[in-house]
């Protein structure tokens, strides 16, 4: 065997991705103390940004996917693994995001779990991230499916793991609603096999456009396509399927919050993505079922509804949750404007939202480890105590709310495009008019942290440690280099967004 | 009317799928019950494997092990995802009953009404 070089594992990155948090996992699992899973954690997390990263500039540059056949065997009878544009983009999201945040988890952890279960609080993190990298890279509706499962079923210990009793309430609920969705994609996924005898994409995008010819299997093909949306929808937090997400994330530890802010409801948008526009493909979709108005009414029912009830939240992080269901409402009217702008403002969110919100809830993670509590009423003048703290999570508010300059404008830019584009001017008052709501519910927490006389809690807390604060500034200056340079995002989100419009035939 | 139970009888399997399933989403739906939520959830899983194995089975077909004396085998790939769909489905149940216990630690009781009446946020 030749020495472990860059030549020798550079052809087996899409499966190194999986792999190497799934091992980590196994191996966390075994260790009493919390300190030695976390450093594995952190080397394991360290080196997944390198590897999708690698992938993503080798998809950029040669402009055809990677494709990794898992044991050798050719695409439709094994498994494979394909990195294109789109999932190259998301992976290097969801790492980074993963790899980020691990140089706060120590001390937060530390804090919030007790030492026994601190190494499987490491080992759950890891298998959610092999999850949700397993969710996008692999070419296997099924296997997907695996990787939901394993994702989700890691995220309810995660939630179940905080230290009020509501966060096993949230768990439970949310592992009710979770499963049915995960179900309702199974019984998709079954109908397209009977149909296609096929769980390739590739090969399921190709026979579909022949089944649904045929009006005998029509039926089958628009009830997949119902389930498959629906069962989706409920995992990425769709307006009215989001009631499980508020309580998950104000109850769950707050390394858990911020990961899972920032990559579990992307995966599952992705999941949608590459099913609506590369298996079934637009036309389909489109003429079979309304989804794309669905979305729309939906997306903005999201962004007015979820962002009312941020602005009247006294839990600095259920606040937040709402505000992330909002998010998920900018995103998905993006996609379905279907047209090339809105869809670069959707992919765009994708990342800029991710940095954004994960800040923000690392910043909040930093004021829970140092008061004990995200209530408002004990976060009253904490800025004052904690000015480097509420700076980063100023900054990233600020980006949230889509002022120029930050990272959330450039989304909202695109997206805005994208209505001009498809002729609903409307909707750009719209996008306009959310955003002035998430100034008030961000204005409002700031005015609280700022301009208040401090607590009781925030009269005694000190500003928070470094380990805390280097993760948390990366992703704040993140959002306002985000603003000014969009190489990273845009020009890759546009990319990505045309090799789904690609699949309109 | 022949017609119509000849149609039931081939059917069957799929009539079944779908009373399991809807019944099963029922019990998630309607009852306060957290276990006999979760009795729900499991039969709502179940019934997808069904939905799964019945298109597999091939009228005469056999264990798809080649054997010069058969010429009709039953397609394996359902079944082999179907062991996985009932592993996933066994990890969610034993979780959502291990969530189920520390519930019933923490509020001592597992009826949904008498959680939220105890702590009305949390709903």
């Amino acid at each position: 065997m030749s020495s472990l070089s860059w030549g020798t594992i550079e052809p087996h990155l899409p499966i190194l991705l999986v792999i190497l948090p799934l091992f980590g996992s196994l191996l966390t699992t075994f260790l009493r103390k919390g300190i030695l899973a976390w450093l594995i954690a952190l080397a394991v997390t360290l080196v997944l940004p390198v590897f999708s990263i690698a992938l993503l500039m080798k998809v950029m540059e040669t402009g055809q996917p990677i494709v990794y056949q898992i044991g050798n065997w050719p695409a439709p009878v094994g498994i494979v693994y394909k990195v294109d544009q789109l999932s190259a983009y998301v992976l290097t999201v969801i790492s980074l995001i993963g790899a980020v945040i691990m140089p706060f988890a120590r001390r937060s952890v530390a804090a919030e779990i007790q030492e026994p279960a601190q190494s499987w609080y490491y080992t759950m993190y890891l298998l959610c991230l092999c999850g949700l990298l397993g969710i996008v890279i692999t070419g296997d509706a099924f296997n997907a499916f695996v990787f939901l499962e394993i994702s989700s079923l890691a995220t309810y210990v995660l939630i179940a793991m905080g230290r009020h009793r509501r966060a096993l309430l949230a768990a439970y609920q949310y592992l009710i609603m979770g499963t049915i969705g995960a179900t309702m994609y199974i019984i998709g996924i079954g109908l397209l096999y009977v149909v296609t005898g096929t769980l390739n994409f590739d090969d399921l995008a190709d026979r579909l456009r022949l089944a649904i010819a045929d009006p005998g299997y029509r039926n089958a093909v628009i009830t997949a396509l119902g389930f498959i949306f629906v069962g989706v929808s409920l995992k990425l937090a769709l307006f009215p399927m989001h009631v499980w997400l508020p309580n998950a994330y104000a109850y769950a530890p707050s390394l858990a919050t911020a990961f899972l802010a920032g990559t579990a409801t992307k995966a599952a948008i992705y999941l949608l993505l590459r099913l609506i526009f590369s298996v079934f493909g637009v036309a389909l979709t489109i003429d079979n079922l309304p989804i794309p108005q669905i979305l729309l009414v939906l997306s903005i029912a999201a962004m007015f509804i979820a962002s009312f009830s941020a602005v009247f939240e006294e839990n600095a992080k259920r606040m937040l949750a709402y505000s992330s269901v909002a998010q998920v409402g900018y995103i998905m009217l993006g996609v379905a404007l279907i047209n090339q702008a809105g869809l670069t403002g959707a992919l765009a969110h994708i990342a800029n939202h991710a940095i954004m919100k994960t800040a923000l809830f690392l910043a909040l993670g930093a004021v829970f480890y140092r008061i004990g509590s995200v209530m408002y009423s004990d976060m009253a003048g904490i800025g004052r105590k904690m000015p480097l703290t509420m700076g980063a999570f100023a900054v990233a508010g600020i980006g949230l709310m889509g002022t120029p300059g930050t990272a959330g404008f450039i989304s909202k830019w695109y997206l805005g495009i994208g209505a001009i584009d498809a002729g609903m001017y409307s909707v750009v008052f719209l996008i306009v008019a959310s955003s002035l709501i998430s100034v008030i519910y961000i204005g409002r927490i700031t005015e609280v942290v700022w301009f208040r006389e401090p607590s009781e809690a925030a009269k005694t807390a000190k500003e928070a440690p470094l380990s805390m604060l280097i993760p948390l500034w990366i992703l704040a200056l993140a959002t306002l280099y985000l603003g000014f340079d969009t190489r990273a995002t845009v020009d890759v989100a546009a990319k990505a967004a045309e090799v789904l419009l690609g699949g309109i035939r | 009317m022949k017609e119509a139970i000849l149609e039931f009888a081939q059917h069957y399997n799929y009539f079944i799928t779908i009373f399991l399933m809807i019944s099963g989403l029922f019990i998630v739906i309607a009852r306060g019950n957290l276990i006999k939520k979760l009795i729900g959830l499991s039969l709502f899983q179940t019934s997808v494997y069904l939905l799964y194995l019945t298109p597999a089975k091939i009228h005469n077909g056999t264990a798809p092990i080649y054997d010069y004396a058969y010429d009709t085998y039953s397609n394996p790939l359902p079944h082999v995802l179907m062991l996985t769909a009932i592993v996933v489905g066994v990890a969610t149940l034993a979780l959502g009953l291990a969530l189920v216990v520390r519930i019933k630690e923490a509020y001592g009781t597992i009826e949904e009404d008498e959680i939220f009446s105890k702590d009305p946020e949390a709903e």
